[in-house]
C-alpha cells in the first residue's frame, strides 16, 4: 500500500512538472470514471457486508468441514464462487480448514473459486463487459477453478 | 446525468444507508454488525480506489494508443501476452480495481485475448497476494496453483476472444 501511494505521488509530480494541463485532464478523466463506478461499487459492498453477516466464517468452516468427497468439493465450489472474501481473511481461513482435517482438494477448490469467480461482483462486471461476456468469463473461470483445485489435490 | 438516473443508481445505497442509520440509533445488533463489515470494506476501497483511478487517468493522457496497440494489440503474439502477465502480477487490490484498467487497455487497442488474460492473472496471480498465500498455505500449494492456473487463463482468453469476437470493446462502466 505504501509503495502504491509513493508510486502514485511520484507519477503525479512528474506529470505535473512536464505538463500541467495534461495532468488536470488526466485527473478529470480518472475522477469521472470513479464517479461512474461508485453506485455499483457501493451496492456490491453493502451486499457483501450483509452476506458476511448471514454467513460468518464459523459457518463456512462448518459447511466445508462436514462433508468430503464430491459433495465437499461441490459445497466448496458453491461457497467459493458466491462469497467475496478478501485474501487477508481467506488464506488464514484455508489454513484453519486444513488444520481441521478438511482435504486439500476441498480447500483448493474453495480458494480457486473464491479467487477466480465473483458472483456478487457480477453487477460491476456487467457494466464494463456486458452480460454476455461477463457471464461467460465467470462460467469459464468456474470450470477452470474446479480443474485447478482438483489438480492441486492430486499433486500435493 | 439526470436526477432520475442518479436516484435509480443510488436507490439501493440510500436504502442501505437508512437501514444502517436506523440500526445504529436503535442499537439493532445485526445492522451494527453489517455496518462493521461494510466500514471495513469501505476503508479498503476508499484508500485504494482514488489512487488507482488517478493512475488510470494519468495513464490515459500520457500513454499513446500506438504504443499499446503495438505491444499488446492484435498482432502482438506471445510477447504481448507476456507483457500483460507481467503488468497484472505487479498490481495489487481487489478485482473491481482491474476493470477500469481493462477498459483503458481495450480503449487503447489491446487485443481481446490479452484483456481477458490480464483480468485472470490479476485476479489470481498478483505478487503481493502470492507472498501472502505462501505464508499461510506454503510454497508448494502456491506454486502448484500458479502453475495450473496460468494455462487456464490463457485458454480462457483464447475462448473469450472467439466468443465475443475480436472487435469487442470494454465499456466505460456507467
Amino acid at each position: 500500500m505504501l509503495i502504491l501511494i509513493l508510486f502514485t505521488v511520484i507519477c503525479l509530480l512528474v506529470s505535473l512538472a512536464v505538463d500541467r494541463n495534461k495532468t488536470f485532464e488526466g485527473l478529470k478523466r480518472g475522477a469521472r470514471m470513479l464517479l461512474n463506478l461508485l453506485p455499483a461499487l457501493l451496492t456490491v459492498l453493502s451486499l457483501v457486508s450483509i452476506f458476511l453477516y448471514l454467513v460468518p466464517e464459523g459457518m463456512i468452516v462448518k459447511l466445508l468441514g462436514a462433508k468430503s468427497g464430491v459433495m465437499g468439493v461441490a459445497i466448496a465450489a458453491a461457497v467459493g464462487s458466491i462469497a467475496l472474501i478478501p485474501a487477508f481473511i481467506s488464506f488464514p481461513l484455508a489454513k484453519i480448514l486444513l488444520a481441521k482435517g478438511v482435504s486439500y482438494t476441498v480447500v483448493a477448490v474453495f480458494i480457486t473459486t473464491l479467487i477466480m469467480v465473483g458472483v456478487l461482483t457480477l453487477p460491476i462486471e456487467f457494466k464494463y463487459f456486458g452480460k454476455k461476456a461477463a457471464i461467460m468469463r465467470n462460467v469459464l473461470s468456474f470450470l477452470g477453478a474446479l480443474v485447478v483445485g482438483i489438480l492441486i489435490g492430486l499433486f500435493i | 446525468m439526470t436526477n432520475k438516473k442518479v436516484l435509480r443508481d443510488y436507490f439501493w445505497v440510500v436504502l442501505f444507508a437508512i437501514f444502517i442509520i436506523g440500526s445504529l440509533s436503535l442499537s439493532f445488533d445485526p445492522g451494527i454488525r453489517i455496518y462493521a463489515n461494510f466500514s471495513q470494506f469501505f476503508l479498503e476501497m476508499i484508500t485504494f480506489l482514488p489512487l488507482m483511478f488517478l493512475l488510470v487517468g494519468l495513464f490515459d493522457v500520457w500513454i499513446p494508443k500506438e504504443k499499446i496497440e503495438k505491444h499488446i494489440g492484435r498482432e502482438s503474439g506471445i510477447g504481448g501476452t507476456l507483457w500483460v502477465i507481467l503488468l497484472a502480477t505487479l498490481q495489487a487490490g481487489p478485482l473491481y480495481g482491474a476493470f477500469p484498467v481493462a477498459y483503458l487497455l481495450s480503449h487503447k487497442g489491446a487485443s481481446v485475448r490479452n484483456i481477458f488474460i490480464y483480468l485472470g492473472v490479476f485476479s489470481a496471480m498478483k505478487i503481493p497476494m502470492l507472498t501472502f498465500e505462501i505464508g499461510f498455505l506454503g510454497l508448494k500449494f502456491t506454486l502448484l496453483r500458479t502453475l495450473f492456473t496460468l494455462p487456464v487463463f490463457i485458454i480462457i482468453g483464447i475462448i473469450m476472444e472467439k466468443y465475443v469476437g475480436r472487435d469487442f470493446k470494454v465499456e466505460a462502466g456507467r
